[in-house]
């Protein structure tokens, strides 16, 4: 009995000391964290995609509270809201950016784009890129290796395995950026995600010259210019054989669309048109979000 | 064109080595041990180890095929390699469910919940060899005595050479004289587990692990040159207390572990040098083991503790650069 | 026998055309010029399109130091200046000769008499090799002419000829040797002149013993020039492993050259060249070009024009069979993979190799069984298994501290890895990526 009773003394005791000692080494060595820090980093999602330029979510908190102002910082994973909540936190104003989204601007599926290789190396994009040519006979379209599904953290991005190509997921796209970084060629770009997802851009690449790329792939931007000429608000730009839409000038009348003789423009979440006139930016009833891949086929 | 061209960059070629080449050829080369084992223990041997690779077979498929829903990796020969080097690992009159158990425990904690053949980072046959023998520490030590050829539960047992070797070290030198002779421990005709009982058997293996290029000779010379020069030190010291160092190498799973298990390629470091430092690591722990410690074998122990130390001696140990020396 | 010491494979040698005399291709009916066939800044065309060209004029000055001039192989007229897929697989200008008739320049000494003394300068020697567009022939093209100008501070003593050819299949240097063992010889005299030295060794593996014993009694009577037989193993026609093999010294890790260890390293392609360019007057654009694969009906070694389609030279040697699944300008552990048969046959173009569809296709790829296969066989003393995980995992300072800058792209550890790992590709990544860090550090200094 005395047995027992000496092993639980002794175990007792001990704990006992030693719930002091750290109790002691606590208060003395107690670092003052501004409770502020922890409130921000529980808004933010913990994804740690370093889209905002900081080593993860709570070096950005971290970075909030001490910022004067929130001038240049700002979490493009984060909605409006959550960063006014943020900014409420701070104390500081918030000036609400426009929302961003992931677009891939590459519509060489397996139909579109003959394959006439076969690309059998590593599974990267990164390694399919040094070999230039690869699969295809186009040098800027998609490798459809998936370096950008790897690098998501957001499971916003997914490879379709009938055409080939990434399929960004509207309602998980952060806009963090990862993606575009991740992608050799270049081909995701964020832009603005505008009233109802509506988008208007064009889908390719390709600086080849017309003849070359129109044999690489049947709806590649031959550069022909007949966008820039009709579009009305000189937001599309002809620079190395390759039509460009700037997203903060375009006002998605969609003339363009129709004008392209390769089909390389997209016009994504509009509903399907009934008659030939336009308005620019008619305000019509929201319709059923029509999913970017079935337009993509449709075209 | 008829074909489509593939396209990659260079090397176009391939040597032809295959994982399941390099298994094929460590199954080979632990047949001449089955078969001394064989002859010495007689059915049990086969017994135990037709059990032990049909469990870990089952258990490989089972937990790829209904856990992880992936293609199944039996082909590659690495789960019969366990099977087998777990029944060697075990006496040959070993209840079948303890078998199952340690196949269970080898592959599914030892090899799959790392992740497979490559990320483990224990050799499996080894864990489940030592979670049996702390589970079961009776049955696990006790050892038939050869020559029963058809006895398995019911074969009478007895002291092993590694047993005595204690004893002896322990003070009881009168068990100096119950040692067999080094031409039985070589051939086999001694006590102990399965794969053990032959050292000519076993190093018919390893000519034909290197014949093949399986394995080089880094890690078996050296943990063996280690155990002789430390037991051998030992034994000059002591020759009343601590026996011939011959006696270390051609006992217990020595020979058994620095062939087989310490060359696990998973499991072994990768450079040359590392794998030195390794064989001496394994070598070291094997003697202190064997003399200091309270289990008569510690092959295993010191194969499973410098298994865990193998990543720091990859960062430690690199290779010697081309042009290094010039610096 | 002397080998390099670290690492090495052996590949089967399937030197199918060892024993096949060099044969003369007809002229293309178009001939197609790539302007960037080396190392360096590419090629400034120097015609238009309708100009007239003969055989061996200037069509393409250098675009810098570190650059090569080309040449017409054909006469005729220019056709257009376009682009092309060369064999790094991107589109790159290239000039398009439509072939008339087969007109030379007077000033090429056409005739097969040797010419055996050499009475030009240093200087003149040098300059000479520039104007020939002389490139290195082992397949890395680097300019000739940069190499035979080492830096100031380097002392040379000895010249090493590179007549190792261990890539498997490729014969066309042993043909080279065979045939033309004068010429060769007296190359070596022309550079021993520009380098101001007195020895020179040419390195042969001992699978030609026919080439070994043809030189050895051609430069018995010669002082100076040495032949030594290397024990065969791959990659030993890298230009360290060579150096290592012949003289025992190690090249220090990059940015080091062989000039530090007072090595210049020369192919015995090259140096037949500076043959006919220094005596004959002849610029680069002809090479021998072997033919070959398993599959190939006839194969061959070829005296081919540059700027001939590799069409022309499967025809010659049989066709492309139906099942070729892999078309490989160069030999089967460096060579490039070919995008089609229409690309021209370029300076760097040793051999044409044709894999079938069954060998072709890779394996699987399966986990790391941590075999160290790839560490025995790697030549530079390097953990490809290491290098390539890092950069799976982009991390660019482990493989930089893991001297991942030291990698000769030889292709030794993913031909030996059992899991078929694709190493070579993650370590080229790295390689490629950690040559960018490093440059952008070296720039902000």
């Amino acid at each position: 009995m005395t047995f027992i009773l000496t092993a639980v003394l002794v175990l007792g005791v001990t704990g006992l000391v030693l719930g002091l000692v750290l109790y002691a080494v606590s208060r003395k060595f107690k670092v003052e964290e501004d409770p502020r820090v922890g409130q921000i980093t529980e808004l933010l999602p913990g994804a740690n995609c370093g889209g905002c330029g900081f080593p993860g979510c709570a070096a950005f908190a971290a970075a909030c509270v001490k910022a004067d102002s929130m001038e240049g910082l700002k979490c493009s994973a984060c909605k409006s809201e959550v960063m006014q909540q943020i900014a409420a936190i701070t104390g500081h104003a918030v000036e609400v950016g426009v929302e961003k989204i992931a677009v891939v601007r590459c519509n060489g599926s397996c139909q579109n784009r003959p394959r006439p290789r076969t690309y059998d190396g590593a599974k990267s994009c990164a390694v399919a890129a040094m070999m230039n040519g690869g699969e295809t006979g186009c040098f800027f379209g998609c490798l459809g290796c998936g370096d950008c599904v790897k690098a998501c953290k957001f499971d916003a991005i997914h490879m379709d395995p009938e055409t080939g190509l990434p399929v960004v997921d509207q309602d998980k796209c952060t806009a963090c950026g990862a993606c575009a970084k991740a992608c050799p060629r270049n081909i995701i770009e964020l832009r603005n995600k505008n009233k109802l997802d509506r988008r208007v851009y064009v889908s390719c690449v390709n600086q080849d010259k017309g003849p070359v790329a129109k044999k690489a792939c049947d709806v590649a931007c031959i550069g022909c210019g007949k966008c820039v000429k009709a579009c009305p608000f000189e937001a599309i730009t002809l620079e190395n054989n390759l039509a460009y839409i700037d997203f903060e000038k375009c006002r998605l009348c969609r003339k363009c669309v129709d004008e392209c003789p390769q089909h390389s423009i997209m016009a994504v979440n509009f509903p399907p048109k009934k008659v030939v006139e336009e308005q620019p930016q008619v305000q019509e009833p929201a319709q059923p979000q029509v999913q970017e891949t079935e337009s993509n086929e449709n075209n | 064109m008829a074909q489509k061209l593939y396209i990659t960059t260079s090397p176009h070629v391939h040597c032809g080595d295959t994982i399941e080449r390099n298994m094929r050829w460590v199954i080979v080369a632990l047949m001449p041990a089955l078969i001394a084992s064989f002859m010495v223990f007689g059915l049990g041997s086969l017994i135990v180890t037709a059990t032990s690779v049909a469990s870990c077979l089952f258990f490989e498929w089972f937990i790829t095929r209904v856990f992880l829903k992936k293609p199944s990796t039996l082909a590659d020969g690495s789960a019969i390699i366990t099977g087998i080097l777990l029944a060697f690992n075990l006496p040959s009159n070993l209840p079948l469910y303890m078998i199952v158990v340690g196949a269970l425990v080898a592959i599914g904690i030892g090899k799959m919940a790392f992740g497979g053949l490559g990320n483990n980072p224990f050799n499996p046959a080894l864990v489940g060899r030592v979670f049996l023998l702390i589970s079961f520490p009776a049955k696990m030590t006790s050892w038939p005595v050869p020559h029963q050829f058809t006895a398995y539960a019911d074969a009478v047992t007895g002291a092993t050479p590694m047993n005595l070797i204690g004893q002896i070290a322990g003070g009881n030198t009168a068990a100096m004289d119950q040692l067999p002779a080094l031409k039985d421990l070589f051939l086999g005709g001694i006590g102990g587990c399965i794969g053990e009982v032959s050292a000519l058997a076993l190093l018919i293996g390893l000519l034909i692990l290197l014949w093949r290029k399986v394995i080089t000779w880094h890690i078996p010379v050296t943990i063996l040159a280690t155990v002789a020069v430390l037991t051998g030190i030992m034994w000059l010291i002591n020759p009343v207390l601590y026996v011939n160092p011959l006696y270390h190498l051609c006992s217990g799973g020595l020979m058994l572990g620095a062939i087989f298990m310490a060359t696990d390629y998973v499991t072994s470091p990768m450079t040359p040098k590392g794998m030195v430092w390794y064989g001496i690591g394994i070598g070291f722990l094997t003697v202190v083991i064997r003399y200091f410690g309270s289990y008569p074998e510690g092959m295993s122990f010191a194969i499973l503790l410098m298994n865990a130390v193998t990543p720091l001696i990859n960062n430690w140990c690199k290779p010697k650069r081309f042009g290094e020396a010039v610096k | 026998m002397n080998t390099f010491k670290i690492g090495g494979v052996h590949p089967e040698p399937n030197k199918l055309t060892a024993d096949k005399k060099i044969e003369t291709l007809a002229l293309p009916q178009q001939a197609v010029f790539p302007l960037s066939q080396h190392i360096g800044a590419p090629a400034v065309p120097c015609v238009q399109k309708g100009d007239t060209v003969r055989v061996g004029t200037r069509i393409a000055e250098p675009g810098g130091f570190m650059s090569a001039s080309i040449h017409s192989s054909v006469s005729g007229k220019v056709a257009k200046i376009d682009t092309i897929v060369d064999a790094s697989g991107l589109r790159k200008p290239a000039i398009f000769i439509d072939v008339e008739g087969d007109e030379w320049e007077p000033s090429i000494d056409r005739s097969e008499k040797l010419v055996l003394q050499c009475t030009k300068s240093r200087e003149e020697i040098i300059e000479c090799i520039k104007n020939a567009g002389i490139v290195g022939m082992g397949g890395a093209c680097f300019p000739t002419h940069v190499k035979l100008c080492p830096p100031k501070e380097c002392t040379i003593d000895t010249l090493i000829i590179n007549a190792v050819e261990c890539e498997p299949y490729l014969t066309a240097d042993h043909r080279l040797m065979l045939e033309h063992p004068d010429e060769i010889i007296i190359g070596i005299k022309v550079i021993l002149k520009v380098l101001g030295i007195d020895r020179a060794v040419i390195g042969v593996e001992a699978n030609k013993p026919d080439a070994i014993e043809l030189l050895k009694s051609k430069t018995s009577m010669v002082s100076g020039i040495e032949v030594m037989p290397l024990q065969m193993k791959y990659p030993q026609g890298g230009e360290k492993q060579l150096i290592e093999a012949v003289t025992g010294r190690q090249v220090p890790p990059p940015p080091a050259l062989p000039a530090n260890v007072g090595c210049v390293v020369q192919n015995v392609g090259t140096v037949f060249a500076i043959y006919e360019a220094v005596m004959k007057n002849k610029p680069l654009f002809e090479r021998i070009v072997t033919v070959t694969g398993k599959s190939v009906k006839k194969p061959c070694n070829l005296k081919v024009r540059m700027g001939t389609p590799v069409s022309q030279l499967l025809e010659y040697a049989g066709g492309m069979p139906e099942d070729t699944g892999k078309l490989i300008s160069g030999g089967p552990m460096m060579g490039r993979p070919l995008l089609d048969e229409t690309a021209p046959v370029v300076k760097g173009t040793s051999g044409v190799l044709l894999i079938p569809e069954k060998d072709a296709a890779r394996r699987e790829e399966r986990n790391c069984i941590r075999c160290a296969k790839c560490v025995q066989a790697c030549p530079m003393g390097l953990e490809p298994y290491l290098l390539a995980t890092a950069s799976e995992n982009s991390d660019w300072e482990c493989a930089e501290e893991n001297w991942i800058m030291s990698c000769i792209e030889c292709g030794c550890c993913q031909s030996t890895c059992p899991s078929r790992r694709p190493l070579l590709d993650w370590v080229r990544l790295a390689k490629n990526r950690v040559g960018g860090i490093i440059r952008a550090r070296n720039a902000k200094k």
